[in-house]
């Protein structure tokens, strides 16, 4: 029987992975898509509980991230095709002109 | 207290009704306008005034003057009770309960002032076309000489203290920039700064009083503080009264505030003359005798007034004893005869009139001299040091003959004025009685003395004996145009005193405004023949030791007396000791407490968070993937606490 806190133990795997890769990687696609892992790690976690406890609210934020981040990707990808055409360059740590 | 009370209850000083101007007086303002015009033409008029402004600047005090007779003469057609006239201006001062209207009062000691200001101002502007004809800043000279006349009017003339403050500052200026007029010269630029400063310790005094006034009877004007002024506490009225002592005595360079007055003879004679002899200098006389109804109720403050007076004409007397400076000498002169006036002030409604008096005869007779001593030193190559004349009576008749009246006058020797108005002086003070009136009255005795011997010791160091001119002298008589002033001030000393003080004159026009003498005396006092055998002994001394011997070149060394007195009885290096040197201690302390204390605060406090912040701002290194672990440490953090609060 699979129950919740295998569910759990699986979202803080993913969420872990997630930001691990946001960390070590350089590559900004790489990085985006350890959000994504991120995210759907948070999801996964909202629909568990959203079972366990037999109510929607989970379910409709999980819906919620889902469309917040498909927006955020097309403007985050938006951003990094014009970066890189700019500095023929995809790694964050090229992109570092923001500082003191 | 009360003695002194009931004694002012019977002086109509306070009670006379001031009406308002009419006829010919209600033009008073004019008095002012016409030098201040004349003033306003010579300065912003530039160059272009050059060749033509001494003469605005002559005729604008003679047209003064020529008012201020008109003006006189409708004063004497009213009765005595009526005499006082006022007319407003405009409103100064329109604030709520403040009100303080630009008020001119022609009164019975006002006019007095105005006809010597302008008269003898107007001798002296004559004299000037002379004696600074070959100086290429003429113009401004007279732009500034009528500028001080139309302060000085507005001095004497103002309704209210204010006014007469806002008159007492221009003087100061004017004073401060004619004795700082040949500026390139660097002891007339310290003099000037010298004068303006003693001043502005005096004018603190004044301003101070005004503001008492002011917080105590709610008006600054004479009438309003005259009638409130009996209702006050003792201790408010002296506080008053020793106030506008201190203004007094800052003006008229009575002892503590003395020593501004001989530094101020580096600006030109005509200003000696007019500025530091004849008028401003008694402003301070006036000052006292208009605050009579304040003075006449505590005897504190009189007798205050009365000792600085004391103390001043036996300072300057000795002080005009060592001067080998024609000039200095005559301000030591000035100085003590100042101290004469204020010794007669301080003797409340008893002395009054005879100030004034003395004041007016000093007017002549003092112009008289310094304009003499301008002619001799104008004549010397500007030389001054009267070791270095002698022998000028020859030369310079018509000025030897003036300055002698003028000598005559103010030694005393009858008929001349200053035997008229000297000596009802040291009368009123040995009849103030009491411990106090015989040391007074013996200080105005001796310092009668010491006058007969400074005055003979300056005339015969100048006029007699033999010639001991620096090589390339040679002197003249002056034109015309400036001896005729000297004529008229000659004659003017010679009959003014006996004019007043004879019968009664000045003292009947004055009555109403100063208050009467309790007793009078005749002209031959017990005092005034002490006065007259002290004056013998000093001329008769001074010839001793001036006439009959040769006088040296180089001054000899000198008794310590003299040598005390040519430093002005150290009257400088008091000021420097007690004043000077604890302020210069008291600025760098205060500069040091700034730099360490204060600023060292604030500029740590700076550094400090400077430093940090250029440390700080490291953290914005500008990689993501730092920010991201930050965000997640901190997420972290925050849950982990969470967790523990839930815990």
């Amino acid at each position: 029987m699979v129950s919740p806190a295998h569910f759990i133990a699986l979202s803080v795997i993913l969420f872990v992975i997630g930001t691990v890769g946001v960390l070590v990687r350089r590559n900004a696609i790489v990085v985006f898509m350890s959000v994504e892992l991120m995210l759907n790690a948070a999801n996964l976690a909202f629909v568990t509980f959203a079972r366990m406890h037999n109510a929607l609210d989970g379910q409709v934020i999980a819906f919620f991230v889902m469309v917040v981040a498909a927006a955020e990707v097309v403007v985050g990808l938006a951003i990094l095709t014009s970066i890189f055409r700019a500095r023929r360059s995809a790694s964050v740590d090229d992109a570092n002109l923001m500082k003191y | 207290m009360t003695g002194s009370v009931q004694s002012a209850m019977a002086l109509p000083a306070a009670g006379i009704p001031t009406l308002h101007a009419t006829g010919i007086q209600q033009a008073a303002w004019l008095l002012l306008a016409l030098p201040l015009a004349g003033a306003a033409i010579l300065l912003l008029g530039g160059k272009r005034t050059n060749s033509w402004g001494h003469l605005v600047g002559v005729a604008m005090p003679v047209l003064s003057f020529i008012y201020g007779a008109m003006a006189f003469g409708q004063m004497l057609s009213y009765p005595a009770a009526e005499r006082s006239r006022e007319i407003v201006v405009y409103q100064f001062i329109n604030v709520d309960r403040f009100q303080v209207p630009l008020g001119l009062q022609l009164d019975q000691l006002s006019i007095c002032f105005v006809l010597l200001i302008t008269g003898v101002g107007s001798l002296i502007h004559i004299f000037a076309v002379g004696y600074m004809s070959h100086d290429p800043e003429r113009r401004r000279f007279f732009g500034y000489m009528n500028l001080f006349l139309a302060a000085m009017l507005l001095l004497v003339l103002g309704s209210n203290y204010l006014a007469l403050y806002a008159g007492w500052e221009g003087v100061g200026l004017a004073s401060y920039l004619l004795i700082g007029f040949w500026q390139y010269r660097p002891a007339a630029a310290v003099a000037a700064k010298k004068a303006f400063i003693a001043n502005r310790v005096g004018d603190v005094g004044l301003s101070l009083g005004i503001m008492l006034m002011f917080a105590q009877f709610g008006t600054v004007t004479f009438t309003g503080v005259f009638s409130a002024v009996p209702s006050a506490s003792h201790g408010v009225v002296t506080a008053i009264g020793l106030l506008l002592l201190l203004g007094a005595c800052g003006k008229s360079a009575q002892v503590p505030l003395q020593s501004w007055l001989l530094d101020a003879m580096e600006g030109p004679t005509p200003v000696s003359a007019l500025i530091h002899a004849a008028t401003m200098v008694t402003a301070g006389v006036y000052l006292i005798v208009r605050s009579a109804p304040i003075f006449n109720l505590s005897a504190d403050a009189r007798i205050a007034v009365a000792i600085v007076g004391a103390v001043t004409l036996l300072f300057g007397a000795i002080i005009g004893c060592a001067k080998d400076d024609i000039k200095k000498a005559l301000a030591g002169s000035t100085m003590s005869q100042i101290g004469y006036m204020m010794l007669a002030a301080g003797l409340g409604p008893a002395g009054y009139v005879f100030a004034i008096a003395h004041l007016l005869a000093h007017g002549f007779f003092k112009a008289g001299l310094f304009l003499g001593a301008g002619s001799v030193k104008h004549e010397m190559n500007e030389e001054v040091d009267m070791r270095r004349f002698g022998g000028l009576a020859r030369v310079m008749p018509i000025t030897w003959v003036t300055f002698g009246i003028g000598y005559l006058a103010i030694i005393g020797v009858p008929p001349f004025s200053g035997f008229f108005t000297k000596d009802p002086i040291i009368d009123a003070a040995f009849a103030k009685g009491g411990t106090s009136g015989a040391l007074l009255g013996t200080a105005a005795l001796i310092g009668a003395g010491i006058t007969a011997f400074y005055m003979t010791r300056v005339m015969i160091m100048t006029f007699s004996g033999e010639r001991r001119w620096e090589e390339g002298a040679h002197p003249h008589e002056a034109p015309p145009v400036m001896t005729s002033p000297m004529i008229v001030l000659a004659i003017g000393s010679a009959a003014a005193g006996g004019f007043l003080i004879l019968a009664n004159r000045l003292l009947n026009f004055l009555g109403p405004v100063t208050g009467v003498p309790p007793t009078l005396h005749g002209i031959w006092t017990k005092s005034g023949v002490g006065a007259l055998i002290l004056l013998v002994a000093g001329v008769a001394l001074a010839w001793v030791m001036y006439g009959r011997r040769e006088v040296p070149v180089t001054a000899p060394v000198g008794s310590p007396v003299t040598v005390a007195a040519r430093k002005d009885l150290y009257g400088d290096a008091i000021n420097e000791g007690l004043l000077m040197r604890p302020g210069q201690w008291l600025t760098r302390l205060s500069v040091f407490f700034d730099n360490r204390g204060i600023d060292g605060l604030v500029n740590t406090l700076a550094a400090a968070t400077g430093g940090s912040s250029g440390r700080l701002r490291r953290v914005q290194s500008g990689f993501v993937r730092s920010y991201a672990l930050s965000m997640l440490v901190g997420a972290v953090l925050l849950v982990g606490a969470l967790l523990l609060v839930r815990l």
